[in-house]
């Protein structure tokens, strides 16, 4: 399989705790994957480390067939990974504008392009009306759609999203959904870690499980909702014979 | 776009009519040392005001931009014009390095401005005990009026060179602002880690602003030395400038095109009158009523002008502008 991105045996201490164990998991260019665990498992350590901002204990990433692990992130993202934050991060100061622009530079040095660019972007993810705000107006719907034009911006080949539909509301979950498969469909592969459930059902076509810093499980997303590892994994120890169990009887 | 360089030329243009009201020295010689003071408080705004990292010690560049032009002169013969150059290239230098050691090792906050704060207290230390630099009596730039040698019978000349200088520092900041670079560096101010994500050498950017910022402030120690052609260690590497090089951004509006100018003529304006008024009131000299006035200025503008008095200046636009 040629993956776009691949992961082999990333090893992540913090001190005594292992938050990341040995993991592997590999992206097909041009698809939705989903990266799901419970609370603590690991997800956002593995995309810190995918992304550069950590160095792993152990392990290698290959981006596009290259070895990237020892790059820094600003390289990364020169060579084609962009990341979102799962706090957000805006450039308070900055009006929408510019904050997208920041991202347009990496590609457009001339002022004028970028902010061409960065208008561009801002109307595709539906920051059209708010472009000259500033960015710490935002509401948090607001924020996270500005999360993922400013990593659009320079213009990537995989995106990752951390959690960008964390602390929306259903009908902004709604909106949003639309709005990633968009993304997917221009030809940009994404990464994403999410827990809403009902999002990783609908958007993605592979879906990656890690529990405690182990990857315990990767398919379609249906084949992981029936995985009794994944269901152990989020509801407990002998969950999934006891749903079994409840529905023989 | 090109008209953003308008309220630069309306502004020069100004200043440069400014002495042709007057004949007397005195004022002369507080616009040309009020100029100085912008000068160097424009290298001090692109490292604090656009890339928001304080230095607590830009007396370091301006001190060695001052000694630069003084010792090229005095133990090498070298030409004020080529000096003046070298000088701030040096100063450029000096920045450069103490940037690459405070910003590898992730300083930043306080630990950078303390870092610099003691790079300019060590400066000064070594320039009161080292022969070379005329120790604790100071170097001497002969007097020698030429206009080949940087020394000119008419003052206002010498103000128009400073003028041009802070012209060119203007121009500079402008241009910088609307660059890839000035984004990029306002982006590693607000979020550092955000900047790097979007690709941004967040270091390499910290570098460039620290060179850029140094070379300017000692562009204005060099014409210091030249203005006033005595320097020891506590007028070139002495707290008084980094203070005064900090404070005109924090009161004119930080990380804006002409907050330092706007600010070093408040600043210096305010602290000039008050010590003449005090004078006149007295019967004698004050020592330090200036610094008092500073002190008031920097608490008015944090208590009442966060953005400073161009910020002030904006809000009451647009206040005035709302009921109509």
């Amino acid at each position: 399989m040629n993956a776009l991105l691949q992961v082999r045996g990333v090893t992540m201490r913090f001190g005594g705790l292992v938050a990341v164990d040995d993991a592997a998991l590999d992206v097909a260019p041009g698809t939705i994957t989903g990266l799901i665990g419970p609370n603590g498992a690991g997800k956002t350590t593995l995309f810190t480390v995918i992304a550069g901002f950590q160095t792993a204990n152990a392990g290698s990433v290959a981006f596009a067939g290259e070895d990237v692990t020892a790059l820094p992130a600003h390289t990364r993202a020169l060579r084609g990974i962009a990341r979102t934050f799962q706090i957000v991060q805006p450039f308070a100061g900055l009006s929408v504008r510019e904050n997208i622009a920041v991202g347009a530079f990496l590609r457009h040095p001339r002022r004028g392009d970028a902010l061409a660019r960065a208008t561009a972007v801002g109307e595709a993810v539906g920051l059209g009306p708010l472009l000259d705000r500033p960015a710490g107006a935002l509401t948090v719907a607001g924020r996270k759609r500005l999360e993922m034009a400013r990593a659009l911006a320079t213009e990537p080949r995989l995106l990752l999203l951390d959690e960008v539909l964390a602390g929306l509301n259903p009908s902004e979950i709604r909106d949003m959904l639309p709005v990633v498969r968009k993304i997917r469909d221009d030809g940009v592969t994404i990464l994403m870690v999410e827990h809403v459930m009902q999002a990783v059902m609908s958007l993605c076509d592979t879906v990656h499980v890690i529990a405690q810093g182990r990857m315990i499980a990767h398919g379609t997303p249906a084949e992981i909702a029936r995985d009794p590892k994944v269901v152990e994994a989020y509801l407990g120890h002998g969950a999934a014979r006891r749903l079994a169990g409840g529905a023989d009887a | 776009m090109r008209s953003s360089y308008l309220p630069i030329a309306v502004a020069v243009a100004v200043l440069a009519l400014l002495p042709l009201g007057t004949s007397s020295n005195t004022t002369l010689n507080f616009l040309s040392f009020a100029l100085i003071v912008a000068l160097a408080a424009q290298g001090w705004n692109i490292l604090g005001g656009y890339g928001g990292q304080f230095s607590f010690g830009h007396a370091a560049f301006f001190g060695t931009g001052a000694y630069g032009m003084a010792l090229l002169q005095v133990r090498f013969g070298i030409n004020p014009w080529l000096a003046l150059p070298l000088a701030t290239l040096l100063g450029a230098v000096v920045g450069a390095a103490i940037g690459a050691l405070s910003f590898r090792a992730r300083l930043r906050g306080s630990y950078f401005a303390l870092v610099t704060l003691a790079f300019a207290e060590v400066f000064r230390i070594l320039a009161n005990a080292w022969g070379f630099t005329g120790g604790a009596a100071g170097v001497l730039v002969p007097l020698r009026i030429e206009a080949a040698n940087m020394q000119f019978a008419d003052r206002v000349t010498f103000y128009w060179l400073v003028l041009a200088c802070v012209a060119a520092g203007l121009v500079l900041t402008q241009a910088m602002a609307r660059a890839r670079f000035g984004a990029w560096l306002v982006a590693v101010r607000e979020n550092e880690e955000a900047a790097r994500a979007l690709g941004v050498d967040s270091l390499a950017v910290k570098l460039r602003a620290i060179t850029l910022s140094s070379g300017i402030t000692a562009l204005a120690g060099g014409l210091y030395a030249q203005k006033f052609l005595y320097l020891d260690a506590g007028i070139a590497y002495g707290s008084w400038i980094s203070v005064e090089a900090l404070l005109a951004p924090i009161i004119g509006g930080l990380g804006t095109v002409f907050g330092p100018l706007v600010g070093a003529l408040v600043l210096l304006g305010l602290g000039e009158a008050t010590k003449i008024a005090l004078g006149h009131a007295l019967g004698g000299a004050v020592p330090g009523a200036d610094l008092v006035v500073f002190g008031v200025l920097l608490i008015l503008c944090v208590a009442f002008a966060p953005r400073g008095l161009l910020g002030l200046g904006a809000d009451v636009r647009r206040l005035l502008r709302r009921p109509a």
